[in-house]
């Protein structure tokens, strides 16, 4: 075996995988596939795309050429054997659990979770049969205890929200693969380039792309990623994957692919019946995005720690919680999972009343008041006037959230005009009292 | 569908068909540290083009049972044996790589059971450097990373395989990694790479070949060099199908494969 390349690095395969100058125009940058359809060669063709006797594309909902080329470097960058990309996060993740699990089926999740998650798995899967336990993150017997026969998974965010939360993943996974379950991850705030949880054993990893992926604020998409190293054919809780499948020629999905039958599956049921995909155009966006993930993510985590650094010396700033401070509970475990930084949103609170959060948050010129996170400018939302506006103090309290605080995600603006924004909403916040 | 072999359970993928041995039969033998899924869109279309197909886990390779055999010479005994526990006389033997290996030297131990022999990423002999080989017992993972490395030519291959959206390093790195994982850790990679190293006779193998003989080399190869395979082929008085890509042909180029043994087999292949 003669010398040759090595396998390349994070910045590379950002650029360069699952894509090459296009074959037919000789296009550098990858086109976007607009087509709800591709043309069969023949019959005999068609026959063999639709059986699975050949790769390929036939219809737009199923599978496309550009959003085949983000799949291909979302799987790269996470170092996973393939993903498939989705409608949003929320369809990612519902994807994910329709896929392993349906009525009679059980999911213990971290209770630190993005609302909309928190609202898909306490009220809305009860409709269609799919219990969840939430445990706190960090309660490692809780999650041992709260797995039944009928578990099919286990569910948590890199950083849970509103706290930062760190799931300890080594621990959790290993707890998920005793009892013959996958841990399924939501990566949305780290992103592949601060933490790859296939390496820490996770065996599948979803994103809203919408967020740093994209990174401009532009388009809404998702993206299931599997990591491959789930042993499928032996796990007696998946027939979807290792019975004969009725919905296709009974088919077995871990006979197929050894590596890959997830997604498979994923693709071949829950991608084609339920049909939250993502449009190529949209695709192509997230690799723009994607393209400069590594230089954004530094810029984003930099500026944070700026942030941070000014919020936490501040008077009128009663705590900030941010994993990289000493005092936050999740600091140990940042420092050993998380080296090159907890990411660009946080929250924190203001003294005062909600009144002075709400003062806070107009007086901010920069900043950008809305319901996102991960955009290149920064962004603010108070959640006591705006996403839990209904909520009285106590009840405000048990979800983690005080009347002053709030959230910020931190952009790629030049850190010292953020910190004279913040600095000037902290004053006329002062002056609300 | 599950045979037995000399008291052990082999594993068989049938091209998502059930098995029929009163058809032109072609059994597929995968290479060192894989398993029948590197086959499986190649299984379903002969299968589904009048073809049994029999696409094999090697003895101890995930769904056979071990242990794993280290020579060729076994291996080939072995495949002689699983054609007479699934009723097959005669079969067309396909393999990759270390596959190639184990259909050549069955071939060349019972011409009269070989329609074609198919031989694809492979070279003759098929020496294993040092390194690579203890590279496998200090550090498994590393040496799985060094093959993966050396066998695409491509970031962005198309149309992927077994479907689009799937990333064919690491895919593979997953394969070798569950098989691994299934045979044993080390040991089996060492085994595998160790028996396409120690098979020293494979040219006298390929002197007493009587079927047809088709090569198919993928021009970028770094794991078996094309220009390694002049020889046997030679011998054989092969028919040589040059197809893009690198070691993992049939992950990188799926469909030049296929036309490639459609080909080799001739008009009755698409029946």
């Amino acid at each position: 075996m003669p010398p040759g390349p090595s396998d390349p690095g994070f910045d590379t395969l950002a650029l360069h995988a699952g894509a090459a100058p296009d074959a037919a125009t000789g296009a550098r940058a990858l086109p976007i596939h607009l087509t709800t359809s591709f043309v069969f060669e023949s019959s005999e063709h068609a026959a063999s795309l639709f059986n699975l006797e050949r790769s390929g594309h036939v219809y737009s909902r199923i599978s496309n050429p550009t959003n085949a080329a983000f799949e291909e470097r979302m799987a790269a960058l996470e170092g996973g054997v393939g993903s498939i990309a989705t409608a949003s996060g929320q369809a990612a993740l519902t994807l994910a659990i329709t896929t392993l699990a349906g009525a009679g089926s059980h999911i213990v999740s971290s209770s630190a979770l993005y609302g909309g998650s928190h609202n898909l798995l306490a009220y809305t899967l009860p409709r269609f049969g799919i219990e969840t336990s939430f445990v706190k993150p960090g309660d490692i017997d809780g999650w041992r205890a709260a797995i039944r026969p009928s578990t099919r998974l286990l569910f948590g965010e890199t950083l849970g929200n509103p706290g930062l939360d760190v799931l300890d993943i080594p621990t959790v996974a290993a707890i998920a693969h005793e009892a013959g379950v996958p841990l399924l991850v939501d990566s949305t705030f780290t992103t592949p380039w601060l933490m790859r949880p296939f390496d820490h054993g996770a065996d599948l990893v979803y994103h809203s792309a919408t967020k740093f992926l994209c990174g401009h604020g532009t388009v809404v998409g998702g993206v299931l990623i599997d990591g491959g190293a789930f042993d499928w054919s032996r796990a007696s809780r998946f027939p979807e994957l290792n019975q004969p499948y009725a919905g296709f020629h009974g088919m077995v999905f871990s006979e197929e692919s050894t590596d890959g039958a997830f997604l498979l599956r994923a693709r071949r049921e829950g991608l084609r019946d339920f049909g939250a995909c993502m449009s190529p155009h949209t695709a192509w966006l997230m690799l723009q995005g994607i393209e400069t993930l590594p230089l954004r993510m530094a810029r984003h985590v930099e500026n944070a720690r700026e942030v941070v650094g000014f919020l936490v010396a501040h008077p009128m700033v009663a705590g900030v919680a941010y994993p990289e401070l000493e005092n936050h509970p999740s600091h140990a475990l940042a420092r050993r999972l998380l080296p090159r930084g907890c990411g660009a949103v946080f929250s924190f609170d203001l003294k005062g009343s909600r009144k002075q959060g709400v003062a806070f948050i107009e007086a901010l010129k920069l900043f950008s008041h809305l319901a996102n996170v991960g955009d290149c400018r920064s962004l603010v939302i108070h959640p006591a006037s705006t996403t839990h506006f209904r909520m009285d103090d106590a009840a405000l309290a048990q979800a983690g959230i005080g009347p002053g605080t709030i959230r910020l995600s931190i952009g790629l603006e030049d850190a010292d005009d953020l910190i004279e924004d913040l600095k000037r909403a902290l004053k006329a916040a002062e002056r609300a009292a | 569908m599950k045979l037995r072999v000399n008291g052990r359970e082999v594993y068989a993928y049938t091209g998502g068909k059930p098995f029929d041995p009163t058809l032109p039969t072609i059994v597929f033998v995968h290479g060192a540290v894989n398993d029948h899924s590197v086959w499986t869109l190649l299984a379903r279309w002969f299968a589904n083009h009048g073809h049994g197909v029999l696409a094999l886990d090697l003895p101890g390779h995930m769904r056979s049972a071990g242990p794993a055999f280290a020579s060729v010479e076994a291996m080939a005994d072995w495949l002689l044996a699983v054609l007479d526990a699934a009723g097959v006389h005669r079969a067309a033997l396909a393999g990759h790589s270390l596959g190639s290996l184990v259909a050549l030297e069955a071939a060349s131990r019972a011409p009269d059971r070989a329609t074609h022999l198919l031989m694809l990423g492979t070279c003759v002999p098929m020496p294993v450097p040092q390194a690579l080989l203890d590279l496998c017992k200090s550090d498994v993972h590393a040496a799985i990373d060094r093959v993966v490395m050396f066998s695409f030519s491509a970031l962005g291959a198309k149309p992927s395989y077994p479907g689009p959206g799937t990333w064919l390093r690491g895919s593979s790195r997953a394969l070798m990694r569950q098989v691994v994982a299934q045979g044993g850790e080390g040991r089996l990679f060492h085994t595998d790479f160790s028996a396409c190293n120690d098979y020293r006779t494979g040219l006298d193998a390929a002197r007493r070949i009587a079927c047809p003989a088709h090569l198919v080399l993928a021009e970028a190869d770094q794991m078996t060099l094309p220009r390694n395979a002049r020889e046997v082929a030679a011998l054989l008085k092969a028919h040589v199908h040059t197809v893009p890509g690198g070691h993992f042909l049939m992950q990188e180029q799926p469909d030049a494969v296929l036309d490639a043994l459609r080909s080799a087999l001739g008009p009755g292949a698409a029946r």
